[in-house]
């Protein structure tokens, strides 16, 4: 049996060498920045669509992160969905007239909103809201859309056959 | 007939009073607690025996599984062009399944058997009579310093499982085969969440610390105590321990998708 000395100071390396291993696992694996979050101001939006949008998705101007996504929820009276953006504060300098729009990374990636910046000189500030929005494209509309055109556009081709 | 209903009767009652008994037992070690200064050095001992001294096949195991999963996953994510993707493949899969399960019955091999054996053989040589005999409750001062002590170093020994087989994956996914390092940690990072994944998987380990100390304690202080009944103590600690781990795992993990 070793002294007790020597087990209580190895039982503490045990203990550090495990919390190093935790803060491993926090910063570098799972990029744990909400215990420290950065300074960011609210800004929101209502959207027609919100498509696939999920809470913490990136918000992004020119495809780089300035923000993300704090909370949807739906206008009682218009029955659109409201999107709460968190902006990170260094951004502070953004048009009020910009508009907003979900896009998806890739062909069947994640969402995001993607913000367009125009050119008035007053800025987004804290609970301001954008008013210029684009929905989300959703996939089945889409196809919806194309074949219902197709079809269409075979039957004018019949009538105008018939006609000749 | 009458003799095989009598049987089946006679066995069904004696699993209840081992579940009685295993539940008293845990009562009594929760509820009982050693005093901190007297139970102190005890603990610590024991974390020594149970936690520190399962870090070399810990550290050796989790090392080759990120390794293996890092192998396999690359091969089968490169046939569909999706090798950045090897970041949170293992990541993910460690993190919440494999770290945690494959931690704790390596631990139930090692530390648990360990525990069994060792208050079963307490218990064949009337050592924890002799106890009782001097006054010394042997729950006290045997049972609730070992079932701390593997309640502690669990989770630690998760954690550890869990970072240094990131750190193989690492070093054959970036090292050997080449992915980007940086697009290899920046995926992993956005896609691992500290509370959904790590903290889960850490609440999982606490969970099977919990199980596998309990069976193995459970196990020793009521073995036969002959030397094949030590012998039959620890393989149905080891066996049981697994047992209980993988099934908790699935409720557990059921739970965890449902948000609780």
């Amino acid at each position: 049996m070793l002294p007790q000395r020597l087990i209580e100071s190895l039982v503490g390396l045990f203990l550090i060498f495990s919390l190093i291993a935790l803060s491993v696992l926090a910063f570098q694996v799972s990029g744990l920045t909400s215990l420290f979050p950065k300074q960011s101001y609210v800004v929101t939006a209502d959207f027609d669509d919100i498509g696939g949008l999920k809470v913490r998705s990136p918000v992004k101007i020119g495809g780089v992160q300035i923000g993300e996504v704090a909370k949807i929820g739906l206008d009682p009276v218009s029955f659109k969905a409201v999107v709460n953006m968190r902006i990170y504060h260094q951004f502070n300098d953004i048009p009020d007239d910009s508009s907003a729009g979900i896009y998806t990374s890739g062909l069947l990636g994640d969402n995001y909103i993607a913000i367009t910046p125009m050119y008035n000189t007053t800025f987004l500030k804290n609970g301001s809201k954008i008013e210029m929005t684009n929905s989300a494209m959703v996939l089945e509309k889409l196809i919806g859309q194309f074949i219902y055109n197709i079809k269409n556009g075979s039957d004018n081709g019949d009538k105008k056959d018939a006609k000749q | 007939m009458i003799d095989r209903f009598s049987m089946v009767g006679h066995w069904g009652i004696d699993n209840l009073r081992c579940f009685g008994k295993a539940g008293i037992l845990f009562y009594r070690v929760l509820f009982y607690a050693p005093n901190f200064r007297k139970g102190f050095p005890l603990v610590a001992q024991q974390v020594y025996s149970e936690g520190v001294l399962s870090l070399l096949i810990i550290i050796v195991s989790s090392l080759f599984i990120g390794m293996v999963l890092a192998l396999q996953g690359y091969h089968t994510l490169a046939k569909f062009g999706a090798s950045q993707e090897l970041g949170p493949l293992v990541a993910l899969s460690v993190v919440r399944e494999l770290g945690p399960v494959v931690a704790a019955i390596l631990f139930a091999g090692r530390a648990g058997s360990a525990v069994t054996a060792e208050i079963g053989l307490m218990k064949a040589t009337e050592q924890i009579s002799s106890m009782e005999m001097m006054a010394v409750d042997p729950l006290h001062r045997v049972i609730s310093p070992r079932f701390w002590g593997g309640f502690i170093s669990m989770p630690l020994l998760t954690i550890i499982f869990n970072a240094t087989a990131i750190y193989g994956a690492y070093l054959v996914g970036v090292k050997w085969l080449g992915v980007d390092a940086g697009i290899f940690w920046s995926n992993m990072q956005s896609s691992v969440e500290f509370h959904a994944d790590v903290v889960n998987g850490i609440l999982k380990s606490i969970v099977f610390g919990i199980a596998v100390t309990w069976i193995a304690v459970f196990q020793g202080y009521f073995a036969v105590p002959t030397s094949a009944g030590i012998a039959s103590a620890t393989t149905r600690c080891v066996v049981y321990a697994s047992l209980a781990v993988l099934g908790l795992d699935f409720v557990l993990t059921a739970m965890m998708i449902g948000e609780w």
